[in-house]
C-alpha cells in the first residue's frame, strides 16, 4: 500500500547519505516524481519499493553552471532550467532545445535530469544527447565521490552503474571546440507529450574538410542508449561525402538493436536512425 | 503521514496525509477544491495542472511531501477577488474554449502560466505552452484565440 | 402532470419574434460553472456513507469458467462481494439483442470483462482485496480475427438497380478495385466513466452519472433488478464528453454500482481509472471495406460493389446499428447508376466495439473517398471534378432509393471548399524534392441526421416545457455532455416563446422527472429534440395567448409575447411573468409535452433496407494540407478547409466548435489513434500510448458554416455532431498521396505504414494484419 511506504525527505546531501549508509531494502530514489509517481499510480512494482528517499528538497543539486571549460548540470535541474538556461542556451543550444521537446510545460517543471538518468529509459530523451556530448557523471555516497562516462553508465536495460548507496549528482559536458557542432534529432509519436520512436545525437565537426572527434548515440534502438562506436569509426578522418555517409550508415544500422513495439518496428527504426545519421551529418561540418 | 501545511489561493490549508498521497487527492479531498480534474493520473493529459510556487505542475505528480509549504494556485484561484471571472476565464466563455469542461481548469493554469511569463503571444508560443493540456472537444482553436487574447490584454 | 399538447391545429404557427437568440452565440449556460471549476462532475460529488467499488475482470480472451474464487485466507471484512449469482432480475445489459450479461458466468468472451464486483469504503483496502479474487478457467480457442469469425451479428445485403450491374461493369472503360482497412479508435472522454448508485429505503435505487443516455440506464437497472419504473430512477450529472463512449456502457458500469450498492446497502461509487476505461469499454468499429467500381472514361460512375465487415467484439451490443448507417454510407455521397451493399457484422473475442461519433459511416466514408481518390489517379482525373461529376443532386436519389428533395447540398460545400483551400493552385503546386513534400487532398462527406430508418419511429421522443413564473422550464432527457444541449435548447424555446434566454430553465435529465427524449446520439438532439421542444414552446405560447385573451381581453390569434411581454400589435397587454403567475395561481402548474413524428413522407422499409434512410442528410466537403517527412514518414497536418452544411447554426460558436473539435478527432482517427490488441487484450490502455492530438498537433482550421436550411427541422437545423468526423481521415489519406505517389489505405496512416505503402511502391493492398483477408484486391 502506498500509504505505509516510508519515505525519508532529505533537506541536505549529508543526510540523504546518512540514510544511504545503510541502505533499506526496496529504496528508491524519488527526485522530480515524472516517473515514480506514475508508476505508483499503476501499481506496478509496488511490492519491490521499500522505502523511498525524496531528495527534492536538495537546492544544492538543482544548478547549471560552468567551470573548468566544463558545463556543470545539477541532477535536479529541470527540463524547465535546461531549456531556459542562458549558459545552456548559449554554449549547448541543442541541450535546451531537446529539453523543450519533453514531454511539455509541466513535465518540465519538474522532470530533472538526474531522475531521467537514474530511470535509464533506453527512449530517455537526454541520455543519447548526453553521451554524445562526452559527458560525465558524478556520483557520489556515503563513500565519496567518482566519476563515470554516460557511455558506461547503461549497463543493461533499466540498469545503470549506480551503487545502492549512490546518488547521481551532475553531469559535466565538455564544452564545444569552435569547429565542433552538437545535433540531434527526436522522432517522436506525435509534436509534444510524445516518447522517442528514435533519436539520434551528435557530435563533432570537420578539421581540413575532415570529420574529427566525432560521437555518435542513439536512443529508442536497442536495450540501453547507446553509443555508436562502429558509426563513429566510420567516419572519423573522412569527408562528408556519400562514400562516408554510406559507411557510417551501415555500421549504425548494423550495430542498433532495434525491437518492434507499439511505437513502430525494429524495420522502421533502423532505417529511420540511418536517414537521421544521413540528414545530421552534413551539419556537423557546418 | 506528514502534517502538510500548504497555500492554497491564499488561504492557508493543512492535512495529516500520507507523504505520497498526490497533491491532486489532498486538493480534491482533504480541501474539497474539485476544480481540479483527474484525466489519466500519469501526467499524460494536464487536467490536474496547477501552479506550484508558480511553475505549471501536474498535480497528479507531485507527492505530498514535495508541496510542503508551498504555494499552489488553483482553478478556484483564478476569479476576482469579487468571485467574477478573470479575463481569461471570460474570453474562454466567450470564444467558446470550453465544452465539456473537463480539461478546462489545467488548460487555464496553463494559460495563466503562459501569460504570466510574459511572452509574446504567437499561435506556435501559445500551442507549445497547452500542448500537455488535452483537450478532445474543441480542437484547440478556440482556446488558442481565447489565450492569444488573454495574453494580449495582458501586455498592454 | 403532463398535460399530453392539444391535438389538432399543429400547423405552422408564426413565430412571435424571429432570430432574436437563434443564430446568435450568447454565453453557454454551462460555461460560468465550468470556468470557475464549481461544475460538480460526478467524482466531485460525495454521497453520505459511500463505498467505491471495483471490477473484477477476465484475463483470459475467451474460457470456460471454473470457480470465482475469494482467497479464503484474507480478510473480507468491509468488503462486499458480488458474483453473477446476486443478480434478482436477468443477467443481461439491456441493448438490442441483450446477449451480455452484467457480470459473466459461465463463459468469459472477451480479456477484461466484468465477473465479479468488490465495494468497500477504503480505496487502498480495495485495491488490495481485487487481488485476493482468482478466477479460475478452461481456455476455449479464442476467435480474434474477423475474417476467420463464423458468428454473424447482422447481415444487410441492399441493391439499387442490381439488374444492370453486369452490364455496368461489361460497358466500363475501367473496373477500379480497392480494399480499405481501419482500426479501433478510442472516444477519449476526458473525465473517464463514474456513476453512483444510492439505495432506496423502498428497495428502489437512484443512479447518478456521466452518461448520454440516461433511460437506457434506467431500462438496463429495471431489468437486472427486476423493479419497476417508480423504483429506478437515473439522473445524469455534468458530463466530461461522451461521443458515442457514454451511450451504452454507463448502463453496464451502472449495473455493477447498483448491484454493489443492494448488497451493501450503501452508494456504491465507480470511477473508472484511464486504464480501465481504455481497456474496457467500446471502441469504434474496426473494419475492412472493399469496392469494385465501373467507370466511364470521363470518370462517371456505372456501377459499384461495396462489401463491409465489421468487427462487432464479442457481444452484438450496438453493431447491428452502427452497420446499418455504415451499409447505408458505404456509397457516399454520390450518384450509382447501380449498386449493391453487402455488409457484415461478426463476433470475436474482443471487447465489445459501439458507438462513436458517426458511428459506421466514418469506415464506410473512409473506405468510398480514398477509393474515390484512387479513381481519379487511375483515369488520370483531378480528384475535384471526378466529385463534382458524380456528387449527389437535389432530385437524385441514394443507393436506398430515397429521393434527395431538400437541402442537398454537396456541390455547394464542395465548391466552397475548392475555392478557400485554393484547390487548382494547391494541386499545382511543387511537391518539394528534398525530405519534405507538400500535398493537398479532399473528401465530400454526406451524413443522415438522426437515427437511421424507422429508428425515431418506433422510439417515439417525448420533449416538453414546463411553465414557470418567469418563463418555462426545458423537459428532455437529452444531455449536455459539452456540446451545448442545454443552450440550443434555450435558445429555441426562448425565441418561441419571446423570451431572454435568461428566462429559461433546463431541468436536468432525471428519469423520474423528464419525459425521454430519446438518447443523446445520432446528431438527433438538435434536429429532432430541438424540433419537438419548440413545438411544446409554441404550443405552450398559444395557451398562455389564449389565456391572456380570456383575462385581458383580446384576439388570441393575435397576441404574441415579443421580448417577454404579451402584445396584440402595438398594444402592451401584460408581461410573460403576469401572465405566467396569473395562469399558475388560476389553473396550476402548466406542462406541455410533445412527441415527434418524421415529417411526412418518410418512408423506410426495413425489410427491404430501402428508402428514406433519414429524413435529411447534412453535407461537408474538406481539404486537407499535409507535409510529409520522408526521412521520418511522419504526416503533419498544416492546415484544414472544412464547409458544412448543417442547415441553420442555431449557435454558431457551438456549431463551429463541434466542427473544428470532431475535425481534429478525425485528424487522429487519421494518423496516430489506433487500440492495438494483443492476444485478445489492449496493449496501449494509458495515454502514454494510447495518442490523442495535442495542440501543437492539431492545425489552423478554416470552417465556412453553409446554411441550406431543412424545412422541417428548428429554425432549418439538421444535425451537426458527427458530421465533422467523416471527412478529415480520407482528406488526409489523398493529401498524403499527392505529396508521396503513396496511397496508404489503411488508417491511422503512421510513419510505418507511409513507409511500408512507399516500399511496395504501387498502390498497397490492406491486410488483415497477421491473417490477409480473402476479399482484399
Amino acid at each position: 500500500m502506498i500509504s505505509r511506504i516510508p519515505v525519508t525527505s532529505a533537506r541536505s546531501l549529508p543526510e540523504a547519505y546518512a540514510l544511504l549508509e545503510k541502505p533499506p531494502p526496496g529504496l528508491r530514489v524519488l527526485a522530480g516524481g515524472t516517473d515514480l509517481m506514475v508508476q505508483l499510480q499503476a501499481r506496478v512494482g509496488l511490492e519491490r519499493i521499500g522505502h523511498v528517499l525524496d531528495i527534492w528538497g536538495l537546492r544544492e543539486l538543482r544548478f547549471v553552471d560552468r567551470a573548468e571549460g566544463l558545463l556543470r548540470l545539477g541532477a535536479l535541474a529541470t527540463y524547465g532550467d535546461l531549456r531556459d538556461s542562458p549558459l545552456v542556451r548559449e554554449r549547448l543550444p541543442a541541450l535546451a532545445e531537446l529539453s523543450r521537446e519533453v514531454g511539455a510545460r509541466a513535465i518540465q517543471s519538474r522532470g530533472t535530469l538526474g531522475g531521467n538518468v537514474c530511470n535509464a529509459s533506453p527512449a530517455g530523451d537526454t541520455l543519447p544527447l548526453l553521451i554524445a556530448a562526452g559527458a560525465s557523471f558524478v556520483v557520489g555516497g556515503p563513500r565519496g565521490e567518482r566519476r563515470i562516462a554516460a557511455d558506461q553508465f547503461f549497463v543493461a536495460y533499466r540498469r545503470t552503474a549506480l551503487a545502492p548507496d549512490e546518488l547521481f549528482l551532475r553531469a559535466e559536458l565538455p564544452e564545444l571546440a569552435p569547429h565542433e557542432r552538437l545535433v540531434y534529432r527526436k522522432v517522436g509519436t506525435r509534436r509534444a507529450q510524445s516518447i522517442s520512436r528514435t533519436l539520434l545525437a551528435l557530435r563533432g565537426g570537420a578539421l581540413g574538410g575532415r570529420l574529427a572527434g566525432v560521437r555518435v548515440a542513439a536512443g529508442g534502438v536497442a536495450p540501453v542508449p547507446l553509443r555508436c562506436r562502429l558509426a563513429e569509426a566510420a567516419l572519423e578522418g573522412r569527408p562528408v561525402d556519400a562514400l562516408a555517409v554510406a559507411a557510417a550508415r551501415a555500421a549504425l544500422e548494423g550495430e542498433i538493436r532495434p525491437i518492434s513495439d507499439l511505437r513502430g518496428s525494429a524495420d522502421y527504426r533502423r532505417e529511420v536512425t540511418g536517414n537521421l545519421l544521413a540528414r545530421l551529418l552534413p551539419e556537423l561540418a557546418g | 503521514m506528514i502534517e502538510l501545511v500548504l497555500d492554497v489561493n491564499g488561504a492557508e490549508r493543512s492535512a495529516r496525509v500520507p507523504p505520497l498521497r498526490r497533491l491532486l487527492d489532498v486538493l480534491r479531498e482533504e480541501f474539497g477544491l474539485t476544480g481540479t480534474k483527474e484525466g489519466c493520473g500519469e501526467g499524460e493529459c494536464g487536467a490536474c495542472s496547477v501552479l506550484l510556487d508558480g511553475e505549471l505542475v501536474n498535480a497528479c505528480l507531485v507527492p505530498a511531501c514535495q508541496a510542503q509549504g508551498a504555494k499552489v494556485v488553483t482553478v478556484e484561484g483564478l476569479a476576482r477577488p469579487d468571485g467574477t471571472p478573470s479575463t481569461l476565464q471570460r474570453l474562454f466563455l466567450e470564444r467558446g474554449a470550453a465544452q465539456c469542461g473537463i480539461c478546462t481548469p489545467g488548460m487555464l493554469l496553463a494559460a495563466q502560466r503562459f501569460i504570466d511569463l510574459g511572452a509574446t503571444p504567437t499561435d506556435e508560443a501559445v500551442r507549445e505552452a497547452l500542448a500537455g493540456n488535452l483537450c478532445r472537444c474543441t480542437g484547440y482553436s478556440k482556446i488558442v484565440e481565447a489565450v492569444i487574447e488573454a495574453a494580449r490584454e495582458a501586455r498592454r | 402532470m403532463v398535460i399530453p399538447a392539444p391535438p389538432g391545429k399543429m400547423g405552422p404557427v408564426p413565430l412571435p419574434a424571429p432570430e432574436l437568440l437563434v443564430g446568435q452565440s450568447p454565453p453557454r449556460l454551462d460555461g460560468l460553472d465550468k470556468l470557475l471549476g464549481r461544475a460538480r462532475y460526478l467524482d466531485d460529488l460525495t454521497f453520505e456513507g459511500q463505498l467505491w467499488g471495483r471490477t473484477v475482470r477476465s484475463t483470459v480472451a475467451h474460457a470456460r469458467i471454473v470457480l470465482i474464487d475469494f482467497d479464503p485466507s484474507y480478510d473480507w471484512s468491509g468488503v462486499t462481494r458480488v458474483t453473477a449469482r446476486d443478480i434478482p432480475g436477468e443477467n443481461v445489459v439491456q441493448l438490442i439483442d441483450d446477449d451480455q450479461p452484467c457480470l459473466a458466468w459461465d463463459v468469459i468472451r472477451h480479456f477484461d470483462e466484468p465477473v465479479a464486483l468488490l465495494a468497500c469504503a477504503d480505496r487502498e483496502k480495495l485495491e488490495e482485496a481485487l487481488r485476493h479474487v482468482r478466477v479460475e478457467v478452461e481456455p476455449l480457442p479464442a476467435v480474434l480475427d474477423p475474417a476467420a469469425s463464423t458468428q454473424v451479428f447482422k447481415h444487410y445485403r441492399y441493391e439499387r438497380e442490381a439488374g444492370r450491374l453486369a452490364e455496368a461493369f461489361a460497358r466500363a472503360h475501367r473496373v477500379v478495385e480497392g480494399s480499405y482497412r481501419v482500426r479501433h479508435q478510442e472516444q477519449l472522454y476526458l473525465e473517464p466513466n463514474a456513476v453512483c448508485a444510492v439505495p432506496r429505503a423502498d428497495g428502489g435505487i437512484l443512479l447518478h452519472g456521466s452518461m448520454q443516455c440516461p433511460f437506457y440506464v434506467q431500462r438496463a437497472l429495471k431489468r437486472l433488478l427486476a423493479l419497476d419504473d417508480e423504483r429506478v430512477a437515473v439522473v445524469q450529472t455534468v458530463t466530461g464528453g461522451g461521443f458515442g463512449g457514454k451511450e451504452e456502457y454507463p448502463s453496464m458500469i451502472a449495473c455493477h454500482a447498483a448491484l454493489l450498492a443492494r448488497a451493501a446497502g450503501r452508494p456504491v461509487k465507480i470511477v473508472y481509472g484511464r486504464g480501465e476505461d481504455l481497456a474496457s469499454t467500446t471502441k469504434r468499429h474496426p473494419g475492412v471495406v472493399s469496392h469494385r467500381t465501373a467507370v466511364a472514361a470521363d470518370g462517371t460512375l456505372l456501377g459499384g460493389e461495396i462489401d463491409v465487415l465489421f468487427d462487432g467484439g464479442a457481444y452484438s451490443t450496438l453493431s447491428p446499428v452502427v452497420l446499418s448507417r455504415g451499409a447505408i454510407h458505404a456509397p457516399g455521397a454520390y450518384r450509382w447508376p447501380a449498386c449493391r451493399v453487402d455488409a457484415r457484422a461478426v463476433a470475436t473475442n474482443t471487447p465489445p466495439n459501439g458507438a462513436f461519433r458517426g458511428f459506421g459511416a466514418p469506415q464506410t466514408l473512409f473506405a468510398v473517398e480514398l477509393h474515390m481518390d484512387r479513381i481519379a489517379r487511375e483515369l488520370g482525373l483531378d480528384p475535384l471534378d471526378l466529385r463534382r461529376r458524380n456528387a449527389l443532386r437535389p432530385g437524385d436519389r441514394t443507393a436506398t432509393g430515397q429521393e434527395l428533395r431538400e437541402s442537398v447540398s454537396a456541390l455547394e460545400v464542395l465548391e466552397a471548399v475548392a475555392e478557400r483551400s485554393g484547390w487548382a493552385s494547391g494541386r499545382a503546386q511543387p511537391k518539394g524534392d528534398g525530405p519534405k513534400r507538400r500535398g493537398l487532398g479532399l473528401s465530400l462527406v454526406l451524413h443522415g441526421a438522426g437515427f437511421t430508418g424507422s429508428g425515431e419511429v418506433k422510439l417515439k421522443a417525448r420533449a416538453g416545457v414546463e411553465l414557470t413564473p418567469t418563463g418555462c422550464r426545458v423537459l428532455a432527457a437529452s444531455t449536455e455532455i459539452g456540446q451545448g444541449t442545454i443552450t440550443i435548447f434555450a435558445q429555441l424555446v426562448a425565441d418561441a416563446l419571446g423570451l431572454p434566454l435568461g428566462a429559461i430553465e433546463v431541468a436536468a435529465p432525471d428519469t423520474s422527472r423528464v419525459p425521454d427524449s430519446g438518447p443523446t446520439v445520432a446528431s438527433r438532439t438538435c434536429m429532432v429534440v430541438g424540433g419537438t421542444l419548440e413545438g411544446a414552446a409554441r404550443a405552450l405560447h398559444r395557451r398562455l395567448a389564449a389565456y391572456a385573451a380570456e383575462v385581458y381581453g383580446g384576439d388570441a390569434e393575435r397576441i404574441a409575447c415579443v421580448g417577454g411581454t404579451f402584445r396584440e400589435g402595438a398594444r402592451a397587454i401584460a408581461t410573460f411573468e403576469e401572465v405566467a403567475r396569473r395562469q399558475l395561481a388560476d389553473r396550476g402548474p402548466l406542462v406541455i409535452v410533445e412527441q415527434y413524428s418524421h415529417p411526412p413522407g418518410i418512408e423506410w422499409d426495413d425489410d427491404e433496407f430501402r428508402g428514406d434512410a433519414y429524413p435529411v442528410y447534412a453535407w461537408a466537403a474538406t481539404a486537407v494540407e499535409v507535409e510529409v517527412d520522408l526521412d521520418s514518414y511522419e504526416t503533419r497536418v498544416l492546415r484544414v478547409v472544412t464547409a458544412q452544411d448543417v442547415g441553420k447554426a442555431i449557435h454558431p460558436l457551438l456549431c463551429v466548435g463541434q466542427i473544428e473539435g470532431g475535425t481534429v478527432q478525425a485528424l487522429g482517427y487519421a494518423l496516430m489513434e489506433e487500440v492495438v490488441h494483443r492476444d485478445g487484450r489492449v496493449a496501449n490502455d494509458r495515454l502514454q500510448s494510447y495518442l490523442i492530438p495535442t495542440a501543437l498537433d492539431a492545425p489552423p482550421i478554416e470552417t465556412i458554416l453553409v446554411e441550406n436550411r431543412y424545412p422541417h427541422g428548428p429554425r432549418g437545423a439538421k444535425g451537426v455532431g458527427e458530421l465533422p468526423m467523416d471527412g478529415p481521415a480520407p482528406a488526409v489519406a489523398a493529401a498524403v498521396l499527392d505529396a508521396t505517389g503513396a496511397l496508404v489505405p489503411e488508417l491511422p496512416i503512421t510513419p510505418d505504414r507511409l513507409r511500408a505503402a512507399l516500399k511496395l511502391g504501387a498502390a498497397p493492398t490492406a491486410s488483415l494484419g497477421e491473417t490477409p483477408l480473402g476479399a482484399a484486391e
